[in-house]
């Protein structure tokens, strides 16, 4: 037992299982944004819409999604759907549509905020000099809202990218639930391979997420330096 | 739905409602002293500790509190840092949100008008007493409702918890699921247990908001 | 009694490769009132800015009272304690009441015991018409008290000069007139002055002499009374002719 725990991460077949983890990971991450941000940003478009019926609908499904724990939801969703007419779905899917609704219900009102940011009179202005209600979506309110919803979106997608860490909790071969396996197998080879394997889990999620948080930090800083002028 | 499966199982589910407070309260305590500590390293620049402070901010905010639960609690034993499962989740939840706590706090300072450090400044104010009079009583007031959305983000990550086996609400719902075979009494239980802690608190920190509002609106 | 408080040599800033101030010279006199005009964008608010250090400047230099500025942050942290400055945006300190923001840096800064401060604080709100005032936030006054206030929260300093940025510009039409009306006291009670303002009423009849900024040069430096009637430039009559038909 001469090797180091380090040097047993890169032994046998650890390293293309962690990979292979890591690709379940960024699968259902790239899906989970995918489908979300689209479903969220519908929902926040018809969040800016008068019909009052719709709002409390809207509004109830944000804050429900808002104020119970993921890890609740993930695990209603897990014992609650198989019921729902017999539906046998993987727990890759099951996660896939929790995720998925939690991440539309946070987009909703990240897209809303920047709609209601754009200044009414700027659509008035586009109406005043005849522009059809589609033209000034898309050439007023649009151009001039997704600047503003960008940075929050951004930072959505790292929590959505740091969220698919539970999916081990619902038996998922994910990067964490790989990771987890190998440290059963290969602790007693040495005591300190927990920690460069963990380390190693902390360092990847670090790498994924990092460099978006710093875009949306680089956008929100450019903003403020144009405003403030 | 089966009564007596909730009756039953009201015992453990109060022993892990009080545990999940109480471990709650200790992490978002840590945290507010943490990130207020690291927001003012960061404010002052003080030399040699900002830029560490950045680096710690920069990981905790960029890494999922499983992964950090996981590190705490199987890897750092490896090198003789052996902690039990309580006292590596409520580290954990200090590490994690002390960064998001540190960001509010900046956030708050940063939210300060350029114009009130200039009057601040002609009327001969130095840095130091810019800072205490005005950016950090300010500042303040205007962090407030990012670190209330910090401390329900805290209370709600405490489910997490349970992937280290802390006999928290989560953890105790899986564990009676496991026992009566039965998941939609527990859930519901798990569900409402949630709701007990998250909606009065999230009333009450509007409640605080709205206090500290006048403040900073109107100089 | 023409003893030079302020005098202004070759002053010059630009941003990057942008000039905003150009060649400046003037002087001004201990007891005098000088109006600074000139167009949006001419550099006036940039002048008083670099005046008491919230811009640095490139070139040129500074006397104040007899001394050189060696312009460092520690040379304008001492300086800023006897030239005062008031803002468009008025600027009281929302966290703080009328009183403890007119106490700050007389206690704070020029180390004044609390007592001392507050007496004169007091003395200075009932003159200004305030007294009421004292225990209020800022939110609760309308901007016109605001602006009296913020002048007063300057004046505790005992200033040797100060300095005013546009500092009706943000206020309501019926609120202009008392800020207008106390500054038109504190010249008569021989406060040295340098105003940048709009106002070419107060400008005429307050002011002793108009320096005119055009494109960030002086353009003009005189008399108020003989650049009002014969303005000396066609830039300058061109603005006094927009700002009258207003």
């Amino acid at each position: 037992m001469s090797q180091s725990g380090l040097e047993l991460l890169f032994q046998g077949q650890n390293l293309p299982r962690l990979l292979a983890g890591f690709g379940v990971t960024l699968r259902v991450a790239a899906v989970v944004l995918a489908l979300g941000l689209s479903l969220g940003a519908l929902l926040g478009a018809l969040r800016t819409l008068p019909n009052r019926g719709l709002q409390v609908v809207l509004r109830g499904y944000l804050e429900i999604f808002r104020i119970v724990p993921t890890v609740v939801l993930l695990f209603v969703a897990y014992y609650l759907l198989p019921q729902l007419g017999g539906l046998n779905l993987s727990g890759e899917a099951v996660a896939v549509v929790t995720f998925t609704l939690w991440t539309a219900a946070e987009m909703s009102d990240i897209v809303r905020g920047a709609l209601v940011a754009v200044p009414r009179h700027q659509v008035e202005a586009g109406a005043a000099l005849g522009l059809t209600r589609a033209q000034q979506l898309r050439f007023i309110l649009f151009p001039q809202a997704v600047p503003l919803a960008l940075p929050g979106t951004i930072n959505l997608a790292t929590r959505v990218i740091k969220t698919t860490s539970l999916l081990l909790m619902i038996s998922v071969m994910d990067l964490v639930n790989v990771g987890q396996t190998l440290v059963e197998a290969n602790s007693h080879l040495h005591p300190t391979f927990a920690f460069w394997l963990y380390g190693a889990l902390f360092i990847g999620y670090y790498l994924l997420c990092a460099p978006l948080s710093w875009w949306a930090k680089h956008i929100a800083r450019q903003r403020k330096a144009v405003t403030n002028d | 739905m089966s009564w007596s499966v909730i009756q039953a199982s009201l015992p453990a589910f109060g022993a892990a409602f009080w545990l999940t407070l109480e471990l709650a309260a200790l992490g978002i305590a840590g945290a507010l002293g943490i990130g207020a500590g690291v927001s003012l390293v960061q404010y002052f620049r003080v030399p040699g500790l900002h830029q560490v402070a950045s680096v710690y901010v920069d990981v905790a905010r960029n890494t999922p509190l499983l992964v950090q639960l996981f590190f705490i609690y199987y890897g750092l034993p490896g090198l003789g840092l052996k902690l039990s499962a309580p006292v590596s989740g409520v580290l954990g939840l200090i590490f994690l949100g002390g960064s998001y706590m540190a960001e509010a706090f900046t956030g708050g300072y940063n939210a300060i008008p350029k114009s009130q450090l200039e009057s601040g400044a002609a009327l001969g104010l130095s840095p130091r007493q810019l800072a205490r009079f005005i950016v950090l009583p300010q500042g303040l007031t205007a962090a407030v409702p990012g670190l209330a959305a910090n401390v329900i983000f805290l209370v709600k990550e405490t489910s997490i918890f349970t992937v280290i086996a802390i006999p928290e609400l989560t953890n105790t719902a899986l564990d009676l699921i496991g026992l009566y075979y039965r998941s939609n009494e527990s859930l519901l239980m798990l569900v409402v247990a949630y709701a007990i802690i998250l909606v009065p608190l999230s009333w009450g920190l509007t409640q605080l908001e709205r206090k500290v509002r006048h403040v900073t609106i109107g100089a | 009694m023409t003893e030079p408080l302020l005098i202004v040599n070759h002053l010059a800033k630009a941003y990057g490769q942008t000039p905003v101030l150009e060649d400046i010279n003037f002087t001004v006199n201990k007891g005098e009132v000088v109006a600074l005009l000139g167009r949006s964008g001419s550099g006036k608010s940039t002048l008083i800015r670099t005046l008491n250090g919230l811009e640095p400047f490139q070139g040129g230099t500074l006397t104040f009272a007899g001394q050189a500025i060696d312009p460092t942050p520690a040379t304008w942290l001492a300086l800023r304690r006897r030239i005062g400055m008031v803002f468009q945006s008025y600027d009281l300190f929302p966290n703080l009441t009328v009183l403890a923001n007119l106490m700050l840096a007389p206690v704070q800064v020029a180390h004044q015991p609390k007592a001392q401060a507050e007496t004169a604080a007091r003395t200075l709100l009932t003159r200004f018409g305030l007294a009421e005032f004292a225990d209020r936030y800022p939110s609760a006054l309308s901007g016109g008290q605001k602006q009296r206030i913020a002048i007063a929260r300057a004046l505790l300093m005992k200033p040797a000069l100060m300095l005013f940025d546009e500092v009706t510009a943000s206020l309501d039409p019926e609120m202009v007139h008392g800020v207008l009306a106390l500054m038109t006291d504190l010249a008569r009670a021989d406060m040295t002055m340098i105003v940048v303002t709009h106002e070419m009423g107060f400008a005429r009849k307050v002011a002793d002499r108009i320096l005119f900024l055009d494109d960030g040069r002086i353009t003009a430096d005189m008399p108020a009374e003989a650049f009002f009637t014969a303005p000396p430039t066609e830039s300058a009559r061109n603005f006094l002719a927009s700002m009258t038909d207003r």
